[in-house]
């Protein structure tokens, strides 16, 4: 089936969101002001397992993470790419990802970011793609967790909010306006990676 | 699960609300407290630098308001909302995120008389400028762009007469010039008409009126649809320049297509104060569950009242959008087909002394300065909302001597009718 990249289906987005379990940031800040330092540490603390990818931090660490140089650099299989560069450095980024052995299941470009060749590429060779998109907005949203800034979730549901853990952490099991629901709840909390 | 979008109704009941996580509440509690504890130092640092989403104090973000804000979002198909203490703050804090000194806002001539004082003379003591347009000529609105314009602001069913406003034409201006269209639909309410739909980048509401709809509790509500680039030239720092107070971070690359609804909170609200009252946001929810219902009624009535009174010896003219001959009818018919609105005005033969008799005779109606209650509402703009105006404005903006506005509630409409001929008739 041909994606839309135009608007995906909360489904989609939410699939992806459940079933990777480790992601490499091309591009990620040590910055603390920066998007890229915003959404590494919430997905990190998320239970996601972050593995920054910097040339010009290598030396340096993130929330503990030390940075890589590239993503040859990581050395382990990684679920997903997140590459929070300029539209036109995408290409590069996703040619690497697909010498790497095995692939990365999941080439997600940051908001703002989209190159439908570099897409196509990835697709053809059976990988999952979303573009101008942020995996921190999007986990927020589907969780509900976001509506705590009176952002449409696009979701609703009649049980009751389970108890966030650490504050602030919701679980993705709800109900999407575009349908869909989805078993796998609180992986994050099962899978703790943060220290209480 | 289904794959189906709910309905308008299914979003006013449901729409942001969900039993309470800790005691199964199903109504939302109303969070009556100034602050939230932090759950550590890193946690309480994460909410300040905007890296977290959470609760810190009522004047920045409250649970009960949250709730409000997404089910309003969801009603007007926006992005993101951000409830505030009046319609007033509301159009406050969006200019405050669009306008420097020297700016200026093309305005609609026709609105509510308050807006009009505060365009006119407090914003004015901003060094905020306003043109007005005639929302009848859309020419206006192109022939009054300047570099310097950064808005065009209009209302979908404006007061005083219910007149019905050619949205797509003024967005259409709006997107040419480069600048955000706001559109107050405080008399619509998205039961009505959607401004998103056609072209509107923020929607304002007064939800003081249809949305509360029960006269007892004031507020706010900005709408962000999501649709607005921010960033595309340097017209908007306050979206696209680096924020001092958050340490350089930049709105809209943090935020995408909820920033401005961000900006109106951490910028505008946080740092002008007109917060809500969570209880005022508990009971404009309330009302919000049976917009549906109420609006259909409130615009039943109207259509029944409007007509009684174009028949009327005593009455010279009825501006009612839903009335076949009304110049606004068609549209009417394109933007707001389920009905015309709850408000609008009519003329008295007898003049301005006829408007005070009748205000004086009516026993049902209730002489106010509001509309948008489930009670009738009559009042006499030359004399009250539009006292301020000179005589011409005053004809200019709908409100002339012998003009008489109503709101009609949601009572039975025989009584309503009743009430009206005896006053006529005294």
């Amino acid at each position: 089936m041909q994606m839309n990249h135009d608007a995906y289906d909360d489904n989609y987005i939410r699939s992806i969101l459940n079933n990777v379990k480790s992601i490499a940031m091309v591009g990620a800040s040590p910055v603390n002001v920066r998007p890229s330092y915003f959404a590494f540490k919430y997905l990190a603390q998320r239970g996601y397992d972050m593995i920054p990818v910097n040339p010009g931090h290598v030396g340096k660490e993130l929330m503990g993470k030390p940075f890589v140089a590239s993503l040859a650099d990581i050395g382990r299989p990684i679920d997903m790419i997140d590459i929070f560069r300029n539209s036109s450095h995408i290409m590069p980024v996703v040619e690497e990802a697909l010498k790497l052995s095995p692939p990365p299941k999941v080439i997600w470009m940051q908001l703002g970011a989209r190159d439908d060749a570099a897409a196509e590429k990835a697709e053809a060779a059976g990988l999952k793609v979303v573009m101008n998109r942020c995996p921190k907005i999007e986990y927020g949203r589907l969780s509900s967790e976001i509506s705590w800034m009176g952002v449409n979730s696009r979701t609703l549901s009649s049980k009751r909010a389970p108890i966030p853990t650490q504050g602030m952490r919701l679980s993705l099991n709800r109900t999407s306006f575009s349908g869909g629901q989805t078993a796998a709840s609180d992986r994050a909390a099962k899978n703790k990676t943060e220290t209480p | 699960m289904t794959d189906r979008l709910p309905g308008f109704s299914t979003l006013a009941v449901h729409a942001g609300a969900q039993p309470d996580p800790t005691t199964g509440a199903r109504a939302t509690p109303i969070y009556q407290t100034t602050s939230f504890v932090f759950n550590d130092a890193d946690h309480a640092a994460s909410l300040f630098g905007l890296q977290a989403f959470g609760n810190i104090y009522t004047r920045i973000g409250n649970p009960t308001n949250a709730v409000l804000e997404e089910r309003v979002a969801a009603l007007e198909g926006g992005t993101a909302a951000l409830a505030v203490a009046s319609g007033h703050a509301a159009q406050l804090v969006v200019l405050q995120q669009l306008l420097k000194p020297g700016d200026e806002i093309i305005a609609a001539r026709k609105l509510y008389g308050g807006s009009i004082n505060q365009f006119t003379h407090a914003f004015k003591a901003f060094g905020w400028n306003v043109a007005w347009a005639d929302p009848d000529e859309i020419e206006s609105f192109e022939g009054a762009v300047t570099p310097h314009t950064k808005a065009i602001f209009i209302e979908s069913i404006a007061n005083p007469a219910g007149s019905i406003t050619d949205i797509e034409a003024i967005a259409a201006v709006a997107r040419k010039a480069g600048v955000p269209l706001i559109v107050d639909n405080t008399l619509a309410s998205p039961y009505l008409i959607k401004p998103i739909d056609h072209g509107a980048d923020i929607v304002v509401h007064s939800l003081t009126k249809f949305l509360g709809g029960h006269g007892n509790s004031l507020g706010g509500i900005i709408v962000d649809a999501g649709t607005f680039d921010w960033s595309k030239d340097n017209k908007y720092p306050m979206l696209s320049e680096p924020r001092p107070e958050y340490h350089g971070i930049r709105i809209q690359e943090t935020f995408g297509n909820f920033a401005f609804a961000i900006a109106c909170r951490v910028l505008g609200l946080r740092d002008l104060g007109p917060a809500l009252s969570p209880f005022n946001a508990f009971m404009i929810l309330t009302g919000i569950e049976t917009l549906p219902l109420r609006m259909q009624k409130h615009c039943d009535n109207a259509k029944a009242v409007a007509e009684f009174l174009s028949t009327h010896p005593a009455v010279s003219a009825v501006n009612y959008a839903g009335l076949p001959g009304d110049r606004y009818n068609a549209l009417q018919r394109k933007y707001a087909p389920k009905g015309a609105g709850a408000v609008f005005t009519f003329s008295l033969k007898g003049g301005y002394d006829a408007g005070v008799n009748l205000v004086s005779n009516l026993k049902l109606f209730s002489h106010l300065a509001n509309v948008g209650d489930t009670r009738s509402l009559v009042i006499h703009p030359a004399s009250t909302t539009h006292s301020q105006l000179d005589d011409a404005a005053k004809v200019k903006s709908g409100a002339a001597p012998e003009v008489v506005r109503l709101s009609i509630g949601i009572e039975d409409k025989e009584d309503l009718i009743a009430d009206l001929d005896q006053a006529l008739r005294a």
